[in-house]
């Protein structure tokens, strides 16, 4: 089936469903949702740890195992000699070892990097056998930071750029001229539930891996290459995370080979369930990124011309690295219209863990660029910033573009981020609450208010144009009941739960008519990872189209033209049938019950060569209005209220969708302030447990926080019933908080371009 | 010791099991998980961080009446239940009709990937059942130990107010006092294959004990020791727990304070000590979460002699004291005075630290304490000043500044205080302890702070603290915080 040419549903939302909480609600409150750690343990089961190298760069010299094998209850000691196949778990480029230790050694690039894997009777004896390696290296002065990368001319590969005019020229002959650069630190995802795989050997060379993963089908291919199977082999299976956050996209690959691994060599059950220091220690991370920008402007604060230049702290391979950098300069402009324009990206190679995908994929940093460079226009001229912001923004959708071409050729013809914050910035009152706060600050030398409002413009679609694509099963047995399986995964957004409703209203039936269970590579093959705020666009057009085949059918079978499906019965002019009825009577008369539906997304394409095309379906609104209060004696600070009005066209399920826009909120929140990654100067992380690692506590959201979906929205483009993708876009909100921040920092009239984390320390030290 | 042999017994969700052959280090969430098939309760992070494992435990206190309280099971010891009841989410739907904090949570969007959810129902449900308030900001503190990394916590919040309006649940609560009264345990003795455990419950036989085994672990609360079991692969031969010894479960009044028995959790002695200085309960409060608090002890944050502990400096500030016993014996030291250097207090073989005595300051204004870490909740200290200055007659009297994290051990700041004593409390002479504060301390730069962040923040304090005596609090936490005027 082609997916393509299929007119969308563009009806609202059923309101009985459009109010359902998350499909597992009632299982996660009473405990009994299972993870993959929950299931019962076959008595046969093994153990798995993996031994990590202790330094971030060198040549192994000489490895002792016979410590380790020696060890209670260990059953075998693996290496990268013990791999039959390929050696490796990068989802892009083949440049990642499962294994970095062999018999000749091995190179070690990260510390923390997985050298073996222990085998052992129970977790316990695998954990501690691990330890008792005795690994000599040969260390090398490791490249951690973007300074070390630059002096050492450390990348993955060529700069790439994105061109639109002559912007060195328009920088020039702007009246006025400015350049700065923010440093901003990665992120570790972590999901409560860290990353973990178990390993079940089949008949015959078969294997079945339960994986905590986003990406089912690529677990599927690394296994299979590394194990030397064909893809038809391994069957990977995901019923929920518990988070993933792009953290789960490519990092548990190598878990789930590890996984195999064992079950291949020792013929039992295998599990590999990290501690959550290890995770913590192996797993990639948001990339720590370097943005400098070159602007000229008006002396009414329009950008004329700007250069950025921005270098991604990519960690010791590529990952997924090129294309997160490449979200980056999609997203260097914000929601701002940049006359002429030139970004350059330096992808830096390093000796830390690789940086993976997270929640905004590079468009954080992006946007984070974009809003300090703002903020600088707004100094220098000594306009408020959101009158800057206001002037520079694209042309709304309708108006003639003439503003509305981006840095990388596409037309931007969805902008409605203008009504948007002139909405925020009178509900909130933000005009009024900056001058009292400015009032407040000369009369308290202590303490210091701030606020921002800041937009946020994210494009929809995998920039890679051929991830754009799902698939669906869906199966209607004899008594009426629907089995529905696709390519998307769970991980806590309430993807299931939206496409249940989508299905529900299709073959108009409740809900509770439809369940979908766990997410297999042997039901919906070739599938692209949950990711890019895709889950419900792609997967849910999949389904959709399988309802409507499997709906053909059954109005065929009935000899009817577009009856109406509604209400568990099937309507057309002067008669009716129940659901549970027709499909019964199809049955008999032969008629097939299961459908495979398809989509890809249309209309979008890109040149890689040029920089230049529509890597986007449509694009997200959103924006956030924060104020806060620092000690300028300490640098301690805290969010007060917060503001928020953001665009998910028309929602598919209000309450889900506003779960997202204030969960990605405090994420990017606790990005830009209290998370903050620190390796030493030998390249160990040092922040790799919640002890050390500060995410957002229910004491950290603001006081007063109002979260509103903008009433308005209607996605322009043809997705289902006209929503928008919500994953990804609400987590630039949180730059709101750390602008307001800074606004408080330069209370007293002097510009400090203060780099984040805004931690206490980085707050006081700027001051 | 004779062969193995255990009287280990507890209640798990309404039903006494004895369990003779667990090693001695077992943790709680291992058994439940991994022994009793109860997968509800998660392992987060194994450190007693996330939450992801909250139970509730059951006791009796010595007057008979039910304690309830909620622990972290990731780092509790399974002997440490003896005598005990824990309830897991399993129990709380048992009847096939959800608790009104279950179906809350699931209404509100209090849940999505769902993982952090039991933990929050535990946490919730403890609330719930002691009444507790439902105010934003209190129930933010009552869930300081629980991490949610999807919802933001705003849904959470509002399903712990939702779930108040909802018809009530049957209280088990009489039931399970019934159940411990039956269970009629003796102090454990737990001894197998791979060590023993051993808990009494009468002081001298505990006294005995530890002096006839100098070299066994002493437990109370296990929030430090329970990572040494998960992270470091700690396996001692020998525990012996003061947790369940009645004698050192007391907070008594003295003459001059009060005393704080070793078996005292944070969150017992919280109140006590927000009675003597209100500071002190911002800071227990903040030092650690609410399930934290109640297995943590206060005489163990000082015995464990860690150069973080948050309790050491508060408490040397107010001139705190510490007792040292052996068998009978007793030694008396000022607190700062036990700690030697890094790594090493002042406690001999088959001492045991029995009491804390803190003193009731004068003016309970006049003791401020500041902690800086990066997150306000459940995080560890970058710097702690703990500032006490004394002004008699214009002058200053007496000057106790106990610092945390710029030294190898909690310390006195001497210099600082010697400027300031004998001068009068104003610009010049705070300006004198500032520059005295450099020479006094030794800061390190590590994950937490640099060291040139920790001597500056310190100095500021010193200024806050002179700042806030004459113009009332200029904080963004705590008590006295800055509030937004009401839109």
């Amino acid at each position: 089936m082609d997916g393509t040419n299929q007119t969308p549903e563009v009806s609202a939302p059923d309101p009985d469903s459009a109010a359902l909480p998350h499909d597992s609600a009632a299982r996660h409150v009473a405990g009994r949702a299972p993870y993959a750690d929950d299931l019962a343990e076959p008595s046969r089961m093994v153990h798995l740890a993996l031994g990590l190298s202790t330094i971030a760069r060198g040549r192994i010299v000489e490895a002792d195992l016979e410590p380790v094998r020696a060890a209670p209850g260990v059953v075998a000691v693996l290496t990268a000699d013990d791999i039959p196949g390929i050696n490796d778990t990068g989802p892009v480029i083949h440049d990642e070892p499962a294994l970095a230790l062999s018999a000749n050694g091995g190179e070690v690039q990260f510390c923390g990097q997985p050298l073996f894997i222990v085998i052992a009777e129970t977790r316990d004896a695998a954990r501690a056998a691990a330890r008792l390696a005795a690994i000599s290296y040969e260390t090398q002065a490791p490249v951690l930071t973007i300074d070390d990368a630059i002096s050492a001319g450390s990348y993955l590969h060529e700069p790439y750029r994105m061109v639109r005019g002559e912007a060195k020229i328009a920088v020039a002959a702007a009246p006025r001229r400015l350049k700065g650069r923010i440093d901003m630190g990665g992120q570790d995802h972590f999901y409560l539930e860290g990353q973990i795989a178990i390993a079940t050997p089949g008949e015959g060379e078969e294997m079945h891996i339960l994986s905590s993963t986003q990406h089912p089908s690529e677990v599927q291919a690394v296994v299979a290459h590394n194990l030397s199977l064909p893809a038809n082999a391994v069957t990977v299976e995901v019923r929920r995370m518990g988070g993933g956050f792009g953290g789960k996209e490519t990092q548990g690959n190598l878990i789930a080979v590890a996984a195999a691994l064992a079950a291949r060599v020792t013929g039992r059950p295998a599990k590999l369930r990290l501690d959550r220091d290890d995770d913590m220690v192996m797993t990639g991370k948001r990339h720590p990124f370097r943005v400098a920008y070159e602007v000229g402007f008006d002396t009414d604060g329009r950008i004329l011309g700007v250069r950025i230049e921005q270098w991604a702290n990519c960690g010791w391979s590529h990952d997924l690295s090129a294309a997160i950098a490449d979200r980056a300069m999609f997203h260097a402009d914000n929601a701002y219209f940049y006359p002429a324009v030139e970004i350059t990206s330096h992808r830096c190679r390093t000796n830390l863990v690789s940086m993976t995908a997270f929640r905004g994929f590079g468009g954080p940093q992006g946007v984070l660029g974009a809003e300090r460079m703002i903020e600088h226009i707004a100094y220098d001229l000594k306009l408020d910033p959101l009158i800057v912001r206001r002037r520079n923004f694209y042309d709304p959708m309708g108006a003639i573009p003439a503003r509305s071409i981006t840095p990388y050729h596409m037309i931007v013809e969805d902008c409605v981020i203008d009504e948007i914050v002139s909405d925020l910035a009178s509900s909130a009152r933000y005009e009024q609450r900056r001058a009292e706060i400015a009032r407040w600050n000369e009369a308290s030398p202590v303490l210091k208010r701030g606020l921002a409002l800041t937009p946020v413009k994210f494009g929809i679609s995998f920039t890679t144009s051929h991830l754009n694509q799902a698939g669906a099963l869906v199966l209607i047995y004899q008594d009426g009941s629907v089995m529905l399986n696709h390519g998307g995964t769970e991980m806590g957004q309430g993807l299931h739960r939206k496409i249940i409703q989508i299905a529900a209203g299709e073959l108009g039936l409740d809900p509770s008519a439809v369940r979908i269970t766990a997410t297999r590579t042997d039901k919906v093959p070739n599938t692209s990872a949950t990711a890019a705020s895709s889950g419900t666009d792609l997967n849910g057009m999949a389904v959709k189209d399988a309802c409507d085949q499997l709906k053909a059918r059954l109005a065929g079978h009935l000899g009817l033209e577009d009856p109406v499906f509604a209400d568990g019965m099937i309507r057309w002019d002067g008669g009716e049938t129940s659901w549970a009825e027709a499909v019964k009577s199809a049955y008999f008369a032969r008629v097939s019950l299961a459908a495979s539906g398809f989509y890809r997304t249309p209309d979008i394409h890109w040149d890689k060569e040029k920089a230049r095309g529509r890597p986007f379906y449509y694009f997200a609104y959103g924006a956030a209005m924060t104020e806060v209060v620092l000690d300028t004696l300490t640098g301690e600070n805290r969010m007060l209220r917060a503001d928020i009005l953001h665009d998910v066209g028309k929602s598919l399920n209000p309450g889900v969708d506003l779960g997202q826009v204030e969960g990605g909120f405090i994420q990017g929140v606790g990005w830009l302030t209290t998370e903050e990654l620190f390796w030493d100067a030998e390249g160990a992380l040092k922040t790799h447990a919640p002890s050390t690692y500060k995410i957002p506590t229910a004491g950290d959201r603001p006081d007063v926080m109002n979260v509103r979906l903008w009433e308005k929205g209607e996605n322009r483009a043809l997705t289902v019933r006209r929503s928008k993708a919500v994953g990804e876009p609400p987590l630039m909100l949180g730059t709101s908080a750390f602008l307001a921040l800074c606004h408080a920092a330069n209370a007293d009239g002097v510009w400090r371009a203060i780099d984040a984390p805004a931690t206490a320390e980085r707050m006081l030290m700027a001051l | 010791m004779a062969g193995p042999h255990s009287n280990l017994t507890l209640s798990l969700n309404g039903k006494t099991l004895r369990v003779p052959d667990c090693a001695p280090t077992t943790t709680l969430l291992d058994w439940l998980r991994y022994d009793q098939g109860l997968t509800g309760t998660k392992e987060g992070c194994a450190e007693g961080d996330c939450g992801a494992c909250t139970v509730v435990v059951r006791d009796l206190s010595s007057d008979g009446t039910l304690r309830q309280r909620t622990v972290n099971a990731c780092i509790q010891l399974l002997p440490m239940m003896h005598g005990k009841e824990v309830i897991t989410v399993e129990h709380l739907s048992i009847t096939g009709t959800p608790h009104p904090v279950q179906t809350a949570m699931a209404a509100e969007g209090g849940s999505q990937c769902g993982f952090c959810t039991p933990g929050f129902v535990m946490s919730l449900w403890h609330g719930h059942l002691t009444d507790a308030s439902v105010e934003e900001s209190d129930v933010a503190d009552q869930l300081a130990g629980n991490l949610c990394r999807c919802t933001g916590y705003g849904p959470i919040l509002r399903a712990a107010a939702a779930a108040r309006a909802l018809p009530t649940a049957p209280d088990d609560r009489p039931d399970a006092a019934e159940r411990l009264k039956q269970m009629k345990t003796r102090a454990l003795t737990h001894e197998v294959a791979d060590g023993w455990f051993r808990a009494p419950r009468d002081i001298h036989n505990l006294a005995a004990l530890i002096a006839v085994h100098p070299d066994a672990t002493l437990l109370a609360g296990a929030t430090d020791i329970g990572l040494w079991v998960t992270k470091n692969g700690f396996r001692p031969e020998k525990i012996i727990h003061l947790g369940d010894c009645t004698e050192l479960a007391k907070i008594e009044e003295t003459e001059t304070g009060i005393r704080i028995g070793a078996a005292v959790t944070h969150g017992d002695a919280m109140a006590a000590l927000g009675a003597l200085c209100p500071d002190f309960e911002e800071l227990w409060r903040r030092f650690a979460s609410v399930q934290v608090r109640a297995a943590g002890t206060v005489c163990g944050n000082i015995a464990n002699g860690s150069p973080i502990g948050d309790a050491a400096p508060a408490l040397i500030a107010a001139g705190a004291t510490v007792t040292l016993r052996k068998r009978d014996r007793k030694r008396v030291l000022p607190l700062e005075a036990f700690f030697v250097e890094y790594g090493k207090q002042d406690r001999q073989p088959g001492e045991f630290v029995e009491s804390i005595d803190v003193p009731r300051p004068a003016d309970p204004e006049a003791l401020k304490i500041y902690k800086i870490s990066k997150r306000f909740d459940q995080d560890i200290t970058a710097v702690l000043a703990a500032i006490h200055v004394r002004v008699t007659d214009d002058v200053v009297s007496d000057a106790r500044i106990a610092l945390g994290g710029m030294a190898a051990i909690p310390m006195r700041a001497r210099g600082t205080e010697a400027a300031l004593i004998g001068r009068p409390l104003d610009d010049r002479a705070i300006g004198a302890a500032i520059r005295a504060l450099a020479n006094d301390v030794t800061p390190l730069s590590d994950h937490r702070a640099s060291a040139a962040y920790r001597l500056k923040a310190a100095q500021n304090l010193l200024m806050k603290y002179y700042l806030e005596r004459t113009f009332g609090p200029q904080r963004v936490t705590g008590p006295g915080r800055y509030e937004m005027a009401a839109p």
